[in-house]
């Protein structure tokens, strides 16, 4: 095996360059553990820790090297609730948000957030940058639209994020538990609300129906409540799995909704 | 062998700390997957994963053929009996041209390093046909699949009751899921035999099957008791045993492996799922006249323990109370899902989930507080157990911890939200409450010749206390040196851990016995020691001088010991039991241990989410010897019987095991962990050293039980199935 420890994401790009189909390594709190498992053995490894750009973090950027831990202490309350779910503290203190977009799966605890802001993930290369936005980048369950010798070098949010944020997850247990359904609800000074659900499908996914509804009726009554709950309960697009039931996920993501538009409205 | 704290102190009844404490939390303790040896090789296990099948091909050529391998054996290699099992030797050593469960071994490999002992591991070509797998339990029951078939006639059994309850319950199949997964290193003498440090709870045991395997003399053969990270069943069959002691033997070099989590769930017994029929009858008082039970336990595809775990379940099918007519049918089946065996509770849990609930429905046909209706109920000493119809001649106090439960105020618990993120906000909680018993026997029963050895021996430097008994974690170390300290009047006490060449069997770390046993023979020998020093010295008492008179030492330790240590070595046995009759009855238990649990437990019926808020837990320990250990026992036993109850399974999916992995094997984390109130009930048994019972495993029959009553009252549904998911509760 093979592996290289850039300090600056040009020369990660140009390592890249020539190993395009190598592994990066922004954490580990997945990789190490298909490594451990010999799900996967490594040829090329680029171990992205030392690049100190990759964890710069402002009010509109979030480097791909930024960890959960420190995401917990960031300004966004619906990715700070979210990522004060991820694993345990050690989990928390390496694992990264450019990681979890690398591993792309569809309970990733920090999409719901990026997903509802309409953040887009910006990309990096030895032939430039590509900036997609998060419905672009994320092309199924644990495949996303990265390619071959690129980087995730971060996430670029819009200039305006909503204020009013609410992140919650459901899963079996208190900690250290994949989520079953994940949500986050924004809405904005105008009362514009979006809606993106985790687990609940082959990617994040928004509940556009949902959205379109209470942005039109922009009251909060019993009616609309239920309503609302309905709509993203048809809209998500669950399986089952060991972990629940499709039927269950289908309920519990327009119930958890439902709590989270009442909390930010 | 370890790393023990030699600073310990302390006499019987002081929450003295554990030797081993500081070392395991400050890394310098000795595991066994921590063993090496000069010249090692290491071994690694080919597997397959799949529930039923017929080898067709099984090659080693291209593992053997790699660089560093040193040895690859099959079925056909090993050297003796082809078999094992620690009651009945029916599972091939290696897989016998079928694997008749997920992750059956086929194959060993010894190499240079652990890598490449892997990679030859997965290189062996192996070919089969799939077979049809027999996982449900009727289908197994219809077929005479049985391993053992549990009768228990009492009584007159025309009698009814007016009030009558009947219920379905299912049970999971459960993982003891001990932190140390299962490793081991042997080591060949050079002279045909081998030395073995295996991951045990009985060594002793381990000896028996391993020189029939080996086709060697008992004395060929040594097993050396190791440190082990946790147990609770998983090792009371043999794991890497006989696999690693062949590699030794053909290569002449020791030979070590560790198996990684996954490896781990296919590599030991599991607690039996189970199915459970039950019909309870009561007169307008509400006391039980009759009650009806067939239980089926899934065995998997070998014997293991399971035919004395069938046995637990049928004679505790009622739990500790009166019934004058009673009609159980137990059986352990044979299935192709993974082997089960012993886990903490040894076939008491299942069915302790099932009476209770049908004690708590039962109560509320009648109309009566559920308490009440087992206070009722409750067996006392002089009276009779329901199923075998033994009269109970030790204490037992079931009346007093039912009283005393119901006499806890019930903790003022905030309204705390459930889960992270704020997922259920506090007005959407409903809060109940549940209570269950947990009861068992302590120690073997049934007849079995059931003994401990140990040996004491006075030193200038304190007390040793010889043994073979396992420390799995459980804290037996402790105890053995607080009643060595406590009769020899010696503040130092170290525990030797002798191989099975230098001293006999201590019996198994299990069904809550060594505190009684191995305690017992380490008390009987230091009692005898403290005489035969008293006799010979003419004195009156003993202390860190050496022996008194009146007060005054008359000699010193050094004077004492120049012509040799004192010493005495002890085989202790528990009253004797019998074999049971046709009809199950009969005096087939040396005691019992009673306990019960009050469960807290909030519930956002909307997500079906339930948060375990508080336990508090009365508990019978005959005397308390340490009652921090005590507490931990009890609080440990709560931490795996909630997790029984809303999280724990092993999802098999036609006998394949779906979530082999700590990512959905989902235990309980310390953010699940509610606050454990505990109260100790101490009434001397007559057996016991100082009158301490053992009782370890009744704190986690309890919790199942009383969480799922709990879970029942808040959402108003039957929940006959553990573990309870969400969706049990929403839908």
């Amino acid at each position: 095996m093979q592996i290289e420890y850039p300090t600056t994401v040009s020369d990660a790009v140009d390592v890249l360059a020539s190993w395009p189909d190598a592994t990066l390594l922004s954490g580990g709190t997945d990789l190490m553990v298909e490594v451990n498992y010999r799900h996967r053995r490594l040829d090329q490894v680029v171990a992205l820790r030392r690049i100190a750009e990759l964890a710069e973090m402002d009010s509109a950027w979030i480097g791909a090297g930024v960890t959960h831990a420190r995401l917990e202490r960031s300004p966004w309350q619906g990715l700070a609730e979210a990522a004060r779910t991820v694993g345990s503290p050690q989990i928390r203190s390496v694992g990264t948000i450019g990681g979890n977009l690398g591993t792309a799966s569809p309970a990733g605890d920090t999409f719901p957030f990026l997903a509802a802001v309409d953040a887009a993930i910006v990309l990096r290369s030895a032939s430039g940058v590509r900036t997609l936005p998060w419905d672009e980048f994320f092309t199924g369950p644990k495949q996303n639209a990265r390619r071959p010798g690129e980087l995730i070098a971060g996430v670029q949010l819009p200039e305006a994020v909503p204020a009013r944020q609410a992140f919650a997850k459901v899963g079996r247990r208190s900690a250290m538990v994949i989520a079953i359904v994940s949500a986050c609800v924004t809405r904005n000074e105008d009362g514009d609300v979006t809606v993106a659900l985790g687990a609940v499908g082959p990617t994040v996914l928004r509940a556009r129906q949902a959205e379109a509804m209470i942005n039109a009726e922009r009251r909060l009554t019993d009616t609309m409540l239920d309503e609302f709950q309905r709509l993203v309960a048809d809209e998500v697009q669950p399986i089952d799995d060991i972990r629940a039931s499709a039927a269950y996920r289908r309920h519990a993501s327009g119930v958890l909704a439902r709590r989270l538009l009442e909390r930010v409205w | 062998m370890t790393t023990l704290d030699q600073r310990v102190g302390g006499r019987v009844g002081e929450s003295t700390r554990r030797p081993d404490g500081i070392p395991k939390a400050t890394g310098t303790f000795e595991f066994v997957g921590d063993l090496e040896a000069d010249d090692m090789l290491w071994a690694a296990t080919r597997r397959l994963y799949v529930p039923h099948a017929r080898l067709t091909r099984v090659d080693t050529t291209p593992a053997l053929t790699m660089d560093g391998v040193h040895a690859v054996l099959t079925q056909e290699d090993v050297p003796g009996l082809p078999y094992q099992g620690q009651i009945i030797h029916d599972q091939p050593v290696l897989a016998e041209g079928e694997v008749r469960y997920w992750g059956e071994a086929v194959a060993i490999v010894a190499a240079d390093d652990f890598e490449t002992a892997r990679r030859a591991a997965a290189a062996i070509i192996v070919e089969y046909e799939p077979l049809p797998a027999l996982t449900d339990l009727e289908e197994a029951l219809d077929r005479e699949e049985i391993f053992r078939h549990v009768p228990v006639r009492r009584g007159d059994l025309d009698v009814h009751g007016e009030v009558v309850v009947e219920g379905y319950y299912e049970t999971q199949t459960v993982d003891q899921a001990p932190l140390g997964t299962e490793a081991g290193l042997a080591i060949p003498d050079g002279e045909g035999g081998v030395d073995l440090y295996p991951p045990s709870q009985w060594i002793h045991v381990d000896l028996e099957q391993l020189a029939a395997c080996l086709g060697l003399e008992e004395d060929q053969v040594r097993v050396h008791p190791t440190g082990l990270g946790g147990a609770f069943g998983s090792r009371e069959d043999m794991s890497v045993h006989a696999h690693l002691c062949m590699l030794a033997l053909r290569t002449g070099r020791p030979v070590k492996t560790w198996y990684d989590r996954l490896e781990s769930f296919a590599g030991h017994v599991k607690r039996h799922a189970a199915r459970m029929w039950y019909r309870h009858e009561a007169d307008r008082d509400g006391r039980l006249v009759r009650v009806e039970a067939k239980v089926l336990l899934d065995g998997g595809a070998y014997h293991m323990t399971s035919d004395a775990v069938i046995a637990n379940s049928a004679y505790f099918a009622v739990g500790p109370y009166r019934c004058d007519t009673v009609i159980v049918d137990g059986y352990a089946l044979r299935t192709n899902n993974p082997p089960a065996g012993a886990m903490r509770g040894f076939g008491a849990n299942q069915v302790a989930f099932a009476y209770e609930a049908q004690m708590d429905r039962l109560a509320e046909a009648l109309g009566m507080d559920p308490l009440e209706l087992r206070l009722k109920n409750a067996i006392g000493p002089g009276e009779h157990l329901a199923t075998t119809g033994q009269e109970i001649t030790e204490p037992l106090p079931v009346r007093e911890v039912i009283e005393t439960i119901r006499a806890m105020p019930i903790a003022d618990v905030d309204d705390r939200p459930i889960g992270w993120g704020l997922t259920t906000p506090a007005e959407r909680i409903v809060r109940a409450v549940g209570y269950a018993i947990g009861f068992k026997n302590l120690a073997f029963s049934e007849g079995f010749d059931d003994y401990a050895d140990a040996r004491v021996v006075l030193t200038t430097d304190g007390a040793e206390v010889h043994t073979a008994a396992s420390e799995v974690g459980q804290g037996m170390v402790t105890i053995l040196e607080q009643i060595a300290r406590t009769v020899l009047g010696v503040s130092r006490a170290r525990t030797v851990w002798d191989d099975t060449a230098h001293i006999g069997s201590a019996g198994s770390s299990s069904a809550s016995r060594q505190t009684q046993m191995t305690g017992g023979a380490v008390y009987q020998a230091a009692l005898q020691v403290r005489r035969d020093v008293l006799d010979r010295w003419g004195g009156d008492d003993l202390d860190d001088r050496g022996v008194l008179r009146n007060g005054e030492v008359i000699v010193t330790w050094e004077d004492v010991c120049r012509d040799g240590d004192p010493s005495a070595e002890v085989r202790f046995r528990h009253p004797p039991t019998e074999e049971p009759d046709e009809n199950g009855q009969g005096r087939l238990h040396a005691d019992f241990s009673i306990g019960i649990e009050r469960a807290v437990v909030d519930v956002d019926l909307e997500l079906g989410l339930a948060r375990v808020v508080q336990i508090d837990a009365v508990q019978d320990v005959g005397r308390a010897l340490n009652p921090m250990q005590i507490i931990g026992q009890i609080e440990g036993g709560v931490a795996q019987g909630f997790g029984a109850a809303l999280l724990e399974e092993v999802v098999l999916r036609e006998g394949t095991v779906m979530n082999p992995t700590f990512t959905d094997y989902l235990l309980p984390t310390i953010e699940d962990m509610p606050p454990v109130e505990s109260i100790i009930i101490e009434q001397p048994g007559t057996w016991g050293p100082f009158g301490a019972k053992g009782f370890a495993e009744t704190p986690t029959i309890a919790a199942t039980p009383a969480v799922v009553a709990a879970l029942r009252r808040a959402t108003g549904r039957a929940l006959n199935r553990i573990p309870v998911r969400p969706e049990d509760i929403v839908f």
